[in-house]
């Protein structure tokens, strides 16, 4: 393969890089404000979290609808309530987690759906804790 | 004072990017290919124990792969760079003292947390990495960089050590584990250096150790040296400070298919021309030169050979697409002959200067539009291509039918950086 002469002797220039500031400042400096940015709001860990798209309607009565996006935190440790997305014998689902009496359930929020008990023969994984919906109107 | 490096490194990187997004692929063999999907550069446990090599060309396991159901994966940059910055950000949460080695591996400076049981600390780290990302990395723990990415190589094949280990920990069978690794796998040493030093009999980790180190100075210069140092548990080898901006920036492609003729192989140099423009004014750079290549395939001794570059100086330093591009065409034209098949081509950005720097040429001929809106302009693609999606504005040279375009046949959707790829989960 080529490459180029990189021990061909490079052209250096003297510089004047800075550049002097001139006018009247502006008396709205004082007063800027930051823009506000969805991301802060919806995004506490930027390294943990991750968008995904909704298909079905087992959370319609969590406000989740078909195509919806969702903002998933997998740094947060899933308690008895959270909306979770699972990983549910290599499918990646979301419903709402919850124990009762010793017992682990995924329970979707839709009358039409059945719980999904976790027992020791279900393959679970829990994926991250869903934080916000991004839903479309 | 002593001091504490920790080497972090995902494992099976790649491989372990497809697998938290497809929950399916955990516990199967998984192998990803190279650009043009010509090799393995990443396998999973599963694949190595059926025997599929690293580097393997694809076509000579192709049936195995089918038969044996392995998951083939076309190598996917814009995932496995977005993890991996992931992967780096959650590290830096550990320490502000990181020095990212490659796409897929970290040295830590923990000198003087405070820890006792650094163990204990590895295994914090590799939990919260694998928790906020879901990629699982190896922790290697010592007094100095060398010792620590041993180490690491230790803990990677020991699986009783859950991925973390500690080279001061392991007391008097330290000696074993160094006997037990090639002089060529040491950090620093590589092919050429460990050659020289078979002839002096030193073939270990551990001869090496052992080594008069003036000699060995002699021999492989002050480096060297340093290795030998760092094997003794005293550390020559610093965290690299913030590495200095890049002085070249490059596209190259293997084409899908040959290439054959000027007009497909001026819409491909116009393409890597506008892609290394966009990486140059992320970096708020301008060049001053450009080099252009094109070759044939150096493997077909059947079909005549040609490889030849060229370089345009520039007339002043810029960032502008269509004057990178007209560069490149330009070049591109005298090098180009007919009658050749070639199998690549690249184009090279050279003698950068800050984007701030830029004098323009003193003497140069009048621009043909001026500086203020060409710079313009190039937001404005910028913007659009960053928001709608790469390429959706290009210049009439980089071409529609793009012929030449990569074969990638098996990637994975870029479900981290791409609105219309996200995973899909069932509600």
């Amino acid at each position: 393969m080529l490459t180029p002469d990189f021990a061909a002797p490079a052209l250096h220039l003297p510089l004047f890089g800075d550049r002097v500031a001139a006018g009247f400042p502006s008396p709205a400096d004082d007063h800027l404000d930051n823009k506000l940015d969805l991301n802060e709001h919806l995004v506490k860990r930027p390294a943990a979290t991750f968008f995904v798209r909704v298909e079905g309607r087992s959370m319609i009565g969590a406000g989740i609808h078909p195509d919806d996006i969702l903002v998933v935190d997998r740094s947060l440790e899933a308690s008895n309530g959270n909306i979770v997305v699972a990983a549910v014998d290599g499918e990646l689902t979301v419903k709402r987690l919850h124990y009762r009496r010793a017992r682990l359930f995924l329970e979707p929020e839709n009358p039409d759906y059945d719980p999904i008990e976790i027992t020791g023969e279900t393959d679970l994984v829990v994926w991250g804790v869903v934080t916000s919906v991004i839903h479309k109107v | 004072m002593s001091r504490v490096f920790a080497l972090i490194d995902c494992n099976n990187f790649y491989v372990s990017c497809e697998r938290v997004f497809d929950p399916r692929l955990r516990d199967v063999p998984v192998v990803v290919l190279s650009n043009n999907d010509g090799c393995v550069i990443a396998r999973s446990a599963e694949a190595k124990e059926m025997g599929i090599p690293m580097a393997a060309p694809f076509f000579e396991f192709r049936r195995l792969a089918q038969h044996k159901k392995v998951k083939v994966f076309s190598s996917n940059y814009a995932l496995y760079g977005d993890m991996s910055a992931r992967v780096m950000r959650t590290l830096a949460e550990f320490t502000p003292r990181l020095e990212i080695y490659s796409i897929d591996e970290a040295f830590l400076d923990l000198s003087g947390n405070g820890r006792r049981d650094l163990i204990a600390y590895g295994r914090e780290i590799a939990a919260t990495v694998r928790r906020a990302t879901g990629i699982p990395v190896s922790v290697g723990l010592g007094p100095t960089k060398v010792l620590a990415k041993i180490a690491n190589r230790i803990a990677k094949r020991n699986p009783e050590t859950g991925g973390v280990l500690d080279f001061t920990a392991l007391g008097p069978h330290r000696e074993a584990h160094l006997a037990q690794i090639d002089v060529k796998d040491v950090w620093g040493i590589g092919r050429r250096w460990s050659e020289r030093l078979r002839q002096l009999g030193i073939s270990t980790a551990l001869d090496l150790r052992e080594a008069d180190p003036h000699q060995i100075r002699r021999r492989l210069s002050v480096v060297g040296e340093r290795i030998v140092r760092e094997l003794r548990g005293t550390s020559c080898l610093a965290l690299e400070d913030a590495p200095p901006k890049k002085q070249q920036i490059m596209t190259s492609r293997t084409f899908g298919e040959r290439v054959t003729d000027h007009r497909s192989m001026r819409e491909a140099m116009g393409t890597f021309t506008a892609r290394t423009a966009e990486k140059l004014r992320e970096q708020r750079s301008r060049a001053r030169a450009l080099t252009v290549f094109i070759t044939t395939s150096p493997f077909n001794e059947r079909e005549p050979r040609y490889s030849n570059s060229a370089t345009r100086a520039l007339p002043g330093a810029t960032r502008d697409s269509g004057e990178l591009i007209a560069a490149a065409i330009d070049a591109l034209d005298e090098i180009w002959k007919p009658g050749y098949r070639y199998m690549k081509a690249g184009v090279m950005l050279l003698d950068l200067v800050p984007e701030s720097h830029d004098q323009g040429a003193l003497f140069a001929a009048p621009q043909p539009r001026s500086r203020g809106r060409s710079s313009s302009l190039m937001d404005v693609l910028d913007r659009l291509n960053r928001d709608l999606g790469r390429g959706t504005v290009r210049y009439a040279t980089e071409g529609l039918r793009k012929a030449w375009r990569m074969k990638q046949e098996h990637r994975s959707p870029a479900y981290t950086t791409r609105w219309d790829q996200l995973p899909v989960v069932r509600g």
